[in-house]
């Protein structure tokens, strides 16, 4: 077989397959949330558009950036503008929005999304003057900000051209009145309406930064995983290739050496993101280590938690990095073949995956003699069938060999004996997403973010009561109250915040009065939760807690495979009795029962799903008791009550 | 046992015949692949129809006991068809807390079935998933492919009146 150097191989396929270069696009995020939210008719209204205005302009598709909160978006450059980023817009809306960006090239009110990449610095003129009002009280005011910044340019600067544009999101939130200047994005917070003259006079007319006006904090996100998400076309390999996809597979054929692959992963400090927090390194040596004739590494893409969509966006919007990091750890462990375990319930995450499969396969970086290195290796898809005991590895890996998902007892692990009895390495989709971003960048530049043993960034998935529901990406050590506050602008109508439940059906919740902890596997653990797949709940005040451990235990009753007592049997009668207390018709031995059955049931049960299962009620007895007292002093009466007030809460929210 | 529960291979229709035959023949080389074949044969009828198992039983050489282990332990299998309209009530956390319980609730009463269930005519088929992805549009109904966010029980009826309507025009027609 001839070896070739892997780098130069991969430079030669990206130069074949560079993507071409237009002078006008238009890019709509078509990840399922888009899609739900009306991206496909956006598509056609667009298509449309392009034809009857005979507009030279591209259409291309992307996944989501994670703005969840603002889809459908669109993302439209002009000849002479830079990229913007438009949100919630509507195929009605789309046609206006469209024709002032390109052709009249000029920045449509309502829809555009600020770049989080705050300018400290005036060094070109600005042309334009992004307004907001974010101080969330009565009355937006942004129009008025807005004519108030006409009049004073009118009057300070007749000659100038520039033009003030309302803004739909600035990533800043209750901060007054938020003023972006553009290209520098000089961000300006609290603008009062006494303001706006010296900004148009000092920074408008002689190019200086307010200081005392200046917004100076750095964006808390940081974007590693997602690091390509909605920046390109998922479907097209050439894209992916121009943002370096594959880079870190290719220096890691030219070392030659799993090890140095293995040794900067544990350097990196990753852990796995599926839920556990396993030394990601740590397992590929487990898999290395044993001799056998094949070995098979696995990404689990069965993502569980009922309230999460992180992989699934990953995979909707890069599926070439997790590809690249199946063939990492398939290079790293010795397998010559993969598989991507997916949920059936994702059919737009399988279709990009099998597309990405095709794509590479045919460029050489998938079957034999990959990149000219010598090294063979494939994969391809197995589906899941809706069973959220399959996520469990001993449960998938008899999934993908054709049989009921039950679990089975470990040890023996995957390591060591897995598939068809193989050693198999499993890992989730965003420590895949991880690992070709560290072999790139190197294991220093990764453990660079992060506290503790929690290195690196994770992906959360924020949802629930909260402002902007939407995917963030953090350093580890992030507080929860940051990423609830400053990120995702606070809890809906000013409730009061009661807690944030994370790690799904297996996590538990942090009240409020903890939101400051910074988010770490051990210190989430301590408070009773886990860190989990990423999942973020917010509840506020009007929710109750009994009823939302009720909701995840009966998830995990519902989920159960019955294969053993502990789970089976003691699910079962937990939730009977969590019922009867909701009812009202629950006693203080109720309470005790509940905490022996939680007991057994994480000492007993056979693989994760029911060791977990007590946490979201061991948590909430924890830290919210006082709500099951009050069912159970308060009775029938009460429990009515209660059940009305959640329903008026609930009407309240659809009505604002 | 099972071999006399077969009816004779010329008894089925061929089309049926066809599929199984290509569909084994696709997977006959891939480990495993029992869950891969049920998967296509759902695709193509929305069901995995008896027959269907049947006759993939006896290609595969394997018990139907088997294949009926599989489909009744992954919810994702149906064993009967859909009706015309789907409804799916999306009752992931983000959705459950802002009320998809009654939307549910409100479903199962206007149209007299309990999630997963067909009503007789077959015009509905109401069933419940987990979070779709839009959380942000909680609570949200995917209703024939179409997803609509923001929902109250109130909003539930009119839903309805307008597939009934469509299907009347369509009949009328
Ligand atoms: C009941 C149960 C469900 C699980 N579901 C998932 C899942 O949906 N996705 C996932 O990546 N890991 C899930 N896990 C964890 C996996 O078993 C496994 O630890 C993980 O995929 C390993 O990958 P990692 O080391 O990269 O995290 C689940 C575990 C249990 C016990
Ligand atoms: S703990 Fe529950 S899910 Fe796990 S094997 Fe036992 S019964 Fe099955
Ligand atoms: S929970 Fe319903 S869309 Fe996410």
């Amino acid at each position: 077989m001839k070896t070739n150097d892997p780098l130069q191989e991969l430079a030669r396929l990206a130069s074949e397959n560079k993507p071409e270069t237009f002078e006008q696009w238009l890019r709509i995020g078509m990840d399922s949330g888009g899609i739900a939210a009306g991206a496909e008719r956006l598509l056609s209204a667009c298509r449309k558009l392009v034809e009857d205005h005979n507009l030279p302009c591209e259409i291309q598709k992307s996944g989501s950036y994670g703005y969840a909160y603002l889809d459908p978006l669109v993302e439209i450059k002009s000849k002479s503008l830079p990229p913007v980023l438009y949100g919630r817009v509507t195929p009605e809306k789309v046609s206006s929005v469209t024709l002032d960006h390109l052709s009249a090239e000029k920045l449509a009110d309502d829809h555009i999304i600020a770049s989080r990449q705050y300018g400290t610095a005036l060094t070109d003129p600005t042309q334009s003057i992004l307004v907001l009002d974010t101080s969330c009280e009565e009355g937006d005011k942004t129009k008025f900000f807005q004519s108030s910044f006409q009049d004073e340019i009118a009057s300070k600067l007749p000659d100038s051209s520039l033009s003030v544009v309302r803004a739909l999101d600035m990533g800043i939130y209750h901060e007054g009145l938020v003023v972006q200047l553009l290209p520098s994005r000089v961000t300006y917070t609290n603008v009062l309406s006494r303001d706006i003259s010296r900004i148009v006079t000092t920074s408008l007319g002689e190019n200086k930064v307010l200081k005392d006006l200046l917004w100076t904090k750095p964006d808390p996100q940081c974007r590693i995983v997602l690091r390509n998400c909605g920046l390109l076309d998922p479907e097209h390999l050439g894209e992916a290739l121009a943002r370096g996809t594959y880079r870190g597979l290719a220096k890691a054929l030219a070392k030659n050496s799993p090890d140095e692959a293995i040794r900067e992963i544990e350097e990196s400090g990753l852990r796995g993101r599926g839920g556990a927090g396993f030394p990601t390194g740590l397992k590929w040596k487990l898999t290395r280590e044993p001799k056998a004739d094949r070995k098979f590494v696995i990404c689990n893409a069965d993502e569980g938690d009922p309230g999460a969509f992180m992989d699934r966006s990953i995979l909707e919007g890069d599926p070439h990095a997790v590809l690249e990091g199946l063939l990492i750890a398939g290079y790293a462990v010795g397998a010559n073949k993969g598989y991507f375990y997916v949920r059936a319930e994702y059919p737009l995450a399988i279709q990009r995956i099998q597309k990405a499969l095709e794509d590479a396969r045919q460029c050489g970086l998938l079957g034999e003699n990959i990149l000219g290195s010598g090294w063979s290796f494939d994969a391809e898809i197995r589906l899941g069938a809706g069973a959220f005991v399959c996520g469990e590895e001993t449960a998938l890996i008899a999934s993908i060999e054709g049989c009921r998902g039950s679990p089975s007892p470990r040890p023996p692990y995957p390591s060591v004996e897995g598939l068809w009895g193989y050693p198999t390495c499993i890992n989730n989709v965003e420590t895949l997403a991880a690992a070709p971003w560290i072999l790139d960048h190197g294991a220093e530049a990764y453990a660079q973010h992060g506290t503790g043993s929690s290195r690196g960034t994770k992906v959360f998935a924020v949802t629930g009561k909260v402002q902007n529901a939407q995917l963030v990406e953090v350093p580890m050590g992030t507080s929860v109250h940051e990423i609830i506050y400053p990120i995702c602008g606070g809890v809906q109508d000013q409730a009061h915040i009661k807690g944030v439940q994370t790690g799904g059906p297996s996590g538990g919740i942090i009240p409020e009065n903890k939101l400051e902890t910074p988010v770490t596997y051990e210190n989430l653990m301590q408070l009773g939760s886990i860190m989990g797949s990423g999942g973020m709940l917010v509840m506020d005040e009007r929710d109750c807690m009994v009823d939302v451990a009720a909701f995840y235990l009966k998830f995990c009753v519902d989920e159960s495979c019955g294969k053993c007592a502990p789970c089976r049997v003691g699910g079962y009668q937990m939730l009977q009795l969590l019922l009867k207390i909701t009812r009202g018709r629950g006693s203080v031995e109720d309470i005790k029962q509940i905490e022996r059955i939680c007991q057994s049931m994480q000492k007993a049960s056979l693989c994760g799903l029911g060791q977990t299962a007590a946490n979201p009620i061991l948590s909430t007895l924890r830290y919210f008791r006082d709500e099951y007292i009050a069912y159970i002093e308060g009775g029938t009466a009460y429990a009515r009550k209660r059940k009305k007030l959640l329903s008026q809460g609930e009407s309240l929210q659809q009505a604002s | 046992m099972e071999a006399a529960t077969l009816p004779p291979l010329e008894e089925m229709d061929e089309t049926t015949r066809d599929e199984i035959e290509t569909s084994v023949a696709k997977w006959k080389d891939a480990e495993g692949n029992l869950i891969m074949i049920l998967h296509e044969i759902q695709n193509r009828h929305g069901y995995v129809p008896r027959a269907s198992s049947l006759l993939l039983a006896r290609e595969m050489n394997i018990p139907l006991a088997r294949i009926y282990e599989v489909l009744t332990f992954y919810h994702y299998f149906r064993l009967v068809p859909q009706g015309d309209h789907n409804i799916t009530v999306c009752n992931g956390t983000a959705c459950y807390l802002k009320g998809s319980g009654r939307l549910l609730s409100e479903l199962e009463k206007q149209l007299g079935i309990k999630d997963g269930e067909t009503t007789e005519d077959r015009m509905f088929h109401l069933e419940t998933v987990r979070c779709i992805g839009c959380c942000g549009m909680a609570p949200a109904l995917v209703v024939d492919k179409k997803t609509i966010g923001k929902n109250s029980p109130m909003d539930i009826p009119p839903i309805l009146e307008k597939i009934r309507q469509q299907e009347k025009t369509h009949e009328d027609q």
